[in-house]
């Protein structure tokens, strides 16, 4: 394999990163039942953050730390508003998505295109020197090499451990999991500040990393990707990690494309991974997939099925009162 | 296990849902409980296995008093319950819906609950696929996977909402089969059902609520008519009752099927004629609403003919049956029937379909308002919220709105919560419509209401349809009974 495709997929999965933290995040959130609608405004708010926590102190640790308080602390506030006073989700969310945007704005204005630390890149011995994987997955950073364990805990957490089923149960539906004996809307409220708190590290991950230092809305978009990678990941850890790294391939190849077609417009190359993406929905969620699955052996088919199909948790959105 | 509740209060608001309750279950029997929708059945046993808290009584395990808060300490109690629509997690495996809250470590032992799963559905006759989406399964097979996760989480007393609603035969027969069993293992089983049928077949004794007491306690085997009479209360003389001449045939129903969510009503054919009223009796959720639906063309039959005044009205959109004279009041007056948020003005203005200039004419609609307040005596003004008007006010402000002349009125539980005197003023308003010539169906929970204000008397049960029945002719019991399923061996 030529070295340039090397580099250019080692690329991807590096700037795909951020997404599968803030992705994954929001997929645990909303197993819960719970949407955190505010992801675009608490990226760019953590990113802010980390970078002055960063730059001020000098600490990358501390700036992934901060970025991580102030993800939790704004899903502590939607958790807050639609379990404890049962307002409405998307409405609160909608809202603190503006309050963040603009707070980042006004709060990170003395540290604007300042020059930062960066994380450092940290090849694995023994691994990086694997033919193609090495290069493409093992010679990144601790940031990336966390979203690779992300992938690998939050699968295992919730599909092969007793507290996933439950995290399964309360999105499904609430009353039959707290008949089981779960608090229902204390977990909910747990699972929403983790993520949150994920959501966070996505936005050190981008000031502090693949998108070093910070300007006004430095990562604005990024959280309504997340969102909608959430979406196209059938709420399913490792099929949104997929999206993520969907997603930054497709820009990659835009860029690659530019160098390639000079004469197109570059904005079809920017927007196409949008477009694409919305074709890529079309095929998993549409009767093609039917069609195509109806050609697989029974035994196989349902399990093919309940690996590509995807449904949103039955209670996505609905609060939960205990009779 | 022994059970006893004692004195067992519990209200909410102002409807006294549990009202003093006492009873005894003995381990290793079958004990029924009957009585009609909002006796308070589903309430008590709510309250015995941890879902609902209680606001006053005893409940006593094993001769010890214990308190159950949550539905979890209830199955630490060992008392599990079924409800009538199981509470599992469809989109999940069986082995995942057998799994969840089984103790809160972190591994799952899959392949040990798996062994244990496939064990106890041996034991118990049941075909159990593990590794089967729940969602695939029928009603009747989630409920076994229910009974066999409480069995294996414990339960010494196991309760049975509704249980035979909504499934097969043969699983009626394995379900009996069971409980049998499970009985005869030394665990007590409580049968919750409006099902005569039903509990006399299965239970060792039953206890019978009526508006949230107990009105009777009775040791197998049983006699029907005493059931019913426990459950319905006691025959009253009929009242007087206006004679009105019937007309022409106005909707005429031939060899009608409706398809329905759990069931469908098979083969109905029925004329109703003008100034005819006909009683659509039967527990809720029996077919009824669906049968008005159809009557008013909310709801396609999958086959047959309706006729209205010898149109045939099926596929006709409801705007245009609401021209040709037809109207429904549904039972949720603020949901179905009614604008919330919008004044008695406002709603003239909505109904009136001749009369719709682009801009609205205010002092007109309140005027118009201002008529039907005075015309229905409706408690209110014209710029009253109809969501502030009381139920009563609201049954008469939905009469207001109807349209002068009607051929057929479709009505549901027309006097649902109203007090005496509304609900006399209802019928009232009703008799003078069937002088103009309206013939009327309407369903309601009270039997006496049925038998006292309709002609002839169908009933639904469990997507039946049997009947006619001469109102003149028919008691309550015999009425129960048909609502309890028993149609067949009075015909």
């Amino acid at each position: 394999m030529n070295n340039e495709l090397l580099r250019t997929l080692a690329t991807v999965v590096a700037v795909s990163a951020p997404l599968v933290y803030a992705g994954i995040g929001e997929t645990l959130t909303e197993k819960a039942g719970v949407i955190n609608l505010s992801l675009d405004g608490s990226i760019l708010l953590s990113a802010m953050g980390a970078f002055a926590t960063a730059y001020l102190t000098g600490s990358l640790f501390w700036g992934f730390v901060v970025a991580a308080l102030i993800g939790a602390a704004v899903a502590a506030l939607i958790a807050f508003a639609s379990i404890s006073l049962r307002q409405d989700q998307v409405a609160v969310g909608f809202v603190l998505t503006l309050l963040c945007a603009d707070l980042s704005s006004f709060l990170g204005n003395p540290f604007v295109h300042k020059p930062g630390p960066a994380i450092p890149n940290m090849p694995i011995p023994i691994l990086k020197d694997l033919p193609i994987v090495g290069p493409i997955l093992f010679s990144q950073d601790l940031v990336v090499y966390g979203s690779f364990l992300l992938i690998l805990l939050s699968w295992l957490w919730t599909f092969k451990t007793q507290p996933g089923l439950r995290l399964q149960g309360i999105g499904e539906r609430p009353e039959a999991a707290f008949a089981r004996g779960t608090n229902v809307n204390r977990l909910r409220f747990f699972y929403t500040v983790l993520g949150g708190a994920l959501v966070g590290i996505a936005g050190a991950a981008y000031s502090l990393d693949i998108k070093l230092g910070w300007s006004h809305n430095h990562t604005a978009g990024n959280g309504w990707i997340a969102l909608a990678i959430v979406i196209f990941g059938g709420w399913h850890p490792l099929r949104v990690a997929f999206g993520a790294y969907l997603f930054g391939g497709l820009k990659a190849l835009g860029s690659v494309m530019q160098r390639v077609a000079p004469g197109v417009p570059t904005q079809i190359f920017q927007a196409a991974p949008f477009a694409l993406m919305i074709v890529a929905l079309l095929l998993v969620s549409g009767n093609v997939l039917d069609r195509l699955l109806a050609y697989l052996p029974r035994r196989t088919r349902q399990r093919v099925t309940s690996l590509v199909r995807s449904s949103p948790p039955a209670a996505l959105g609905k609060p939960f009162v205990e009779e | 296990m022994q059970i006893e509740l004692r004195n067992i209060h519990k209200h909410f608001g102002p409807v006294r849902a549990n009202d003093g309750i006492s009873l005894r279950v003995q381990s290793g029997t079958i004990h029924g409980l009957l009585g009609e929708n909002g006796a308070g059945k589903s309430t008590l046993m709510k309250i015995l296995s941890g879902y609902l808290s209680l606001d006053s009584g005893q409940i006593l395990v094993k001769g010890r008093p214990v308190s159950i808060q949550s539905p979890a300490q209830g199955i630490r109690h060992g008392i599990g319950m079924l409800h009538q629509d199981p509470l599992d997690f469809p989109a999940m495996r069986v082995l995942d819906n057998f799994l969840l809250g089984r103790g809160s470590r972190l591994r799952q032992h899959r392949a040990r609950a798996k062994t244990e799963l496939l064990q106890l559905a041996d034991r118990f006759g049941f075909p159990m696929d593990p590794e089967e989406m729940l969602s695939t399964l029928s009603i009747g097979e989630r409920q076994q996977l229910e009974i066999l996760r409480l069995i294996s989480l414990g339960a010494e007393t196991l309760i049975l909402d509704e249980p035979t609603t909504g499934i097969s035969t043969p699983q009626k027969v394995q379900l009996f089969a069971t409980l049998h069993r499970l009985a005869a293992e030394g665990r007590s089983v409580i049968f919750v059902s409006h099902k005569l049928e039903d509990a006399e077949e299965l239970c060792h004794r039953v206890t019978v609520l009526r508006h949230g007491r107990v009105s009777g306690e009775i040791e197998a085997p049983f006699q029907s008519a005493q059931l019913v009479r426990l459950m319905f209360g006691q025959d009253l003389p009929p009242s007087e009752r206006a004679t009105i001449p019937t007309g022409q045939p106005v909707l005429q129903l031939d060899h009608v099927t409706l398809p329905g969510p759990r069931f469908s009503i098979p083969n109905i054919s029925m004329t109703i004629r003008a100034g005819e009223v006909i009683g659509l009796a039967g527990i809720e959720g029996s077919g009824q609403r669906l049968f008005l639906h159809a009557c008013v063309g909310l709801v396609r039959p999958s086959s047959g003919q309706i006729l209205l005044d010898g149109q045939d009205m099926v596929g006709q959109s409801y705007h245009h049956l609401l021209k040709s004279g037809m109207a429904f009041l549904p039972a949720n007056r603020l949901e179905e029937g009614l604008v919330e948020g919008l004044t008695l003005a406002e709603h003239c203005i909505l109904t009136d379909r001749e009369n719709m200039p682009f801009f609205v004419r205010w002092s007109e609609a309140r005027e118009k308002a201002r008529q039907k307040i005075s015309e229905y005596n409706i408690q209110g003004t014209p710029d009253s919220p109809i969501e502030s008007l009381s139920g009563g006010n609201q049954q008469r402000a939905l009469l207001s709105l109807l349209p002068s002349h009607l051929r057929l009125l479709a009505l549901e539980h027309p006097t649902r919560g109203l007090d005496v005197e509304s609900a006399r003023w209802v019928w009232d308003m009703l008799q003078q419509r069937r002088r103009q010539g309206t013939a009327i169906v309407f369903t309601s929970a009270d039997l006496d209401e049925i038998r006292e204000r309709s002609e002839r008397i169908y009933v639904f049960s469990g997507g039946n349809l049997s009947g006619p029945v001469d109102a003149t002719e028919t008691s309550t019991t015999e009425l129960g009974m048909m609502i309890g399923g028993k149609a067949y061996e009075i015909a």
